[in-house]
């Protein structure tokens, strides 16, 4: 056995790679570290001009590692590295305000446009709910109780069309009270609202039970205030906050649908894709819904608490199911429009990259980057 | 020391549990799924971390009014809302899918292809908590409230909900929650890994270690035909050992363990003072071999490749 020497380190490749590349590594590692602890726009421009640089030197040195270096500790912490930048320079980098405005006056109207069919359906349900509820009742009012129950304080049936009358008019002074009840409104109306949206998992099912038992309660309702005569009141009443609410329940339980649809009928793709794609536009509905119902919830605790009179609690409603009907129908469209031609584009690419893909994988990678 | 318990102290990860990503450059990363206690550990400091925020405010809120007024209240019914439904999503998309208890354990939200989070997909990960903790938790902490008389059953159906939905990560094999399958969402360990000193140069460095009144050993060396039979997985076993709990006692066991194994296998016949220096040496010996081999396009894996 003769013995033919390898010991000398410093002619190892891996250990030269390493002493030439460290400091780079180390830079991008603290700045990682300034926009963690401080976030990315604490970084001055130049910072932030050298971060692109740093990162793809270190993913170079990554693949080099891969190829040249044994060295585990080095490929782990390299691995590690580039990992935690990918996440900085691919993050989001938009103003908090940006995002907003674009959410609100494109993103928001333009998915509730696309979930017209899932709307559609909830509303249906609603109604439907809420014209069988009000026949039953309106023929037996026993019914009532079986529909909206005991919580109902002082509006049964078994109230006199007086003490009706005087819950619809019913005014409070002292803010305090008002605001807490608004408060309460607002944060169960919401939850329910999500509920109806996460129950979407559920097969929807639930959903369905949500929107058509709050149709029942509408029904019921309706149908014991018209039957003394009180109708142009209670919707004089209701109308106000309600177009708001109701339309955003409606939503949530359109967004519960579009869960639902996804999960069960996929159609041609994976479940999984399918519901990714429709999980995320039935959040934005949500969202949007929880701020409707914030609306519905100040108008309902504070401006139906103090004004009670009929025209004007019935153009307050008008006002507010006109804004909804141009806000829901209209705002961004032209964006919308925009949106097509570029998703038309980029389906073109993506068919493109696939073929190229088949014939050989390095090309889509390439086209990738040049992107 | 069995093979199995060499596997052990590799600082390898369940390669089950391993997904890759590849970044718009065209070179692949490799990302770990999260473990289910880390998730449950960072959504417990969350949880504190928001209790004690609504604690604190409406403590500072009630001393500033005097504690009289019911704006206070609606004020506080708000805050715990938007704290309860948004916590998450606000920090989530702030922080490149991290909060509070998600850095502290190490840990991050990222979108499953690797693209950029999106504000919607954070938004619909973490609504689905409603449906995930917040009602099941509210039916069996308070079932009296949400459903009056709720019968047994009722409260049974709950709990059981709560069960399915709460241990989902644990039944699907890329740990995903309710909330990850809807946005297209994962959870991977993302620690700070700190860079150690190469052993190679450390090799090179100052003698170790040597039993009383013996002198530290020359470098030992190795022929090509010794250099041959081991592989890279060995050599990154090897690694592990020198690398694991330095200057415990359980180290200079395990060391002396492999170098004896080692000596055996390889035919080592000279004797050996310092095994921890017989072993460093071997290391950077046996990675400058394989590293050379490599270089012409020859890896050789383990010890049974050929």
């Amino acid at each position: 056995m003769q013995a033919a020497t390898i010991t000398a380190p410093r002619q190892m490749r891996s250990v030269e790679f390493r002493k030439e590349r460290e400091a780079t590594w180390q830079a991008l590692e603290d700045l990682i570290a300034t926009a963690d602890k401080r976030g990315l726009r604490t970084l001055s421009a130049e910072q932030l001009a050298r971060l692109p640089h740093l990162y793809r030197a270190t993913l170079s040195s990554l693949s080099v590692a891969r190829s040249i270096s044994l060295d585990r500790a080095l490929t782990h912490y390299l691995e590690n590295l580039v990992g935690r930048a990918y996440f900085v320079v691919y993050g989001t980098r938009q103003h908090l305000r940006r995002q907003l405005s674009e959410f609100f006056l494109w993103k928001l109207p333009s998915t509730i446009r696309a979930a017209r069919w899932h709307i559609l359906a909830s509303a249906i349900v609603t109604i439907a709910a809420a014209i069988a509820a009000f026949q039953l009742t309106w023929a037996d009012m026993d019914y009532y109780y079986a529909f909206v129950g005991d919580m109902a304080q002082g509006r049964t049936p078994a109230s006199s069309t007086a003490e009706l009358r005087d819950g619809l008019y019913h005014t409070e002074s002292g803010s305090g009270g008002l605001a807490t009840f608004a408060a309460s409104l607002f944060s169960h109306n919401s939850r329910i609202g999500i509920l109806a949206f996460a129950t979407g998992f559920v097969a929807g099912l639930p959903t369905l039970f949500l929107l058509f038992y709050n149709g029942l309660v509408l029904g019921a309702f309706a149908a014991l205030f018209h039957s003394r005569g009180l109708g142009v009141d209670l919707w004089a009443w209701m109308l106000p906050h309600g177009v708001t609410e109701l339309t955003a329940v409606v939503l949530c339980g359109a967004a519960g649908f579009q869960l639902a649809h996804a999960l069960v009928f996929p159609g041609a793709r994976t479940r999984m894709d399918s519901l990714r794609e429709h999980g995320r536009s039935a959040a934005v509905i949500v969202i949007g819904s929880v701020g409707m119902l914030f609306f519905a919830g100040m108008i309902e605790g504070i401006f139906r608490q103090t004004v009670t009179s009929i025209p004007i609690r019935f153009t307050v409603a008008g006002t507010t199911a006109a804004w909804w009907i141009y806000y829901f129908g209209f705002v961004g469209r032209s964006r919308d429009r925009q949106d097509a031609v570029e998703r038309e584009a980029a389906s073109r690419v993506a068919f493109q990259r696939g073929k190229l893909a088949e014939l050989s994988p390095q090309m889509s990678g390439q086209i990738e980057v040049a992107r | 020391m069995n093979p199995a318990s060499l596997a052990a102290l590799r600082p390898d990860e369940d390669s089950k549990l391993v997904r890759e990503i590849v970044t718009p450059e065209g070179i692949p990363l490799r990302f770990t799924l999260a473990r289910a206690g880390d998730r449950a550990g960072a959504f417990v400091l969350d949880m504190l971390l928001q209790i004690i925020v609504i604690v604190v405010i409406s403590f500072a809120l009630s001393r500033a009014v005097g504690g009289e007024g019911s704006w206070l209240t609606a004020v506080i019914v708000i805050l715990t809302f938007l704290l309860m439904n948004f916590y998450f999503a606000f920090f989530e998309v702030r922080w490149q899918g991290t909060t509070p208890g998600k850095r502290k354990i190490g840990i991050r939200v990222i979108d499953a292809r690797g693209g950029q989070l999106e504000t919607s997909a954070v938004l619909a990960r973490n609504l689905i908590r409603e449906l995930e903790v917040w009602t099941p938790l509210r039916f069996l902490l308070a079932s009296q409230l949400v459903w009056p008389e709720a019968p047994g059953w009722a409260r049974l159906f709950a709990g059981a909900w709560a069960f399915v939905f709460l241990f989902m990560p644990v039944f699907n094999k890329d740990r995903l929650r309710v909330g990850d399958m809807i946005a297209g969402t994962r959870v991977v360990m993302q620690p700070k890994v700190v860079l150690v000193p190469d052993l190679v140069e450390e090799a090179a460095a100052a003698p170790l270690y040597a039993p009383a009144g013996m002198k530290p050993a020359a470098a030992y060396t190795f022929s090509d035909a010794q250099l041959g039979i081991y592989g890279i997985y060995e050599l990154q076993v090897l690694e592990g050992v020198l690398r694991t709990n330095p200057g415990d006692a359980s180290h200079f066991e395990a060391i002396r363990t492999v170098s004896e194994k080692v000596r055996q296998k390889i035919r080592y016949v000279a004797q050996v003072v310092d095994d921890e220096r017989f072993l460093r040496d071997f290391y950077a010996a046996q990675r400058a071999h394989l590293e050379q081999k490599m270089l012409f396009g020859q890896r050789r894996q383990d010890k049974y490749a050929k």
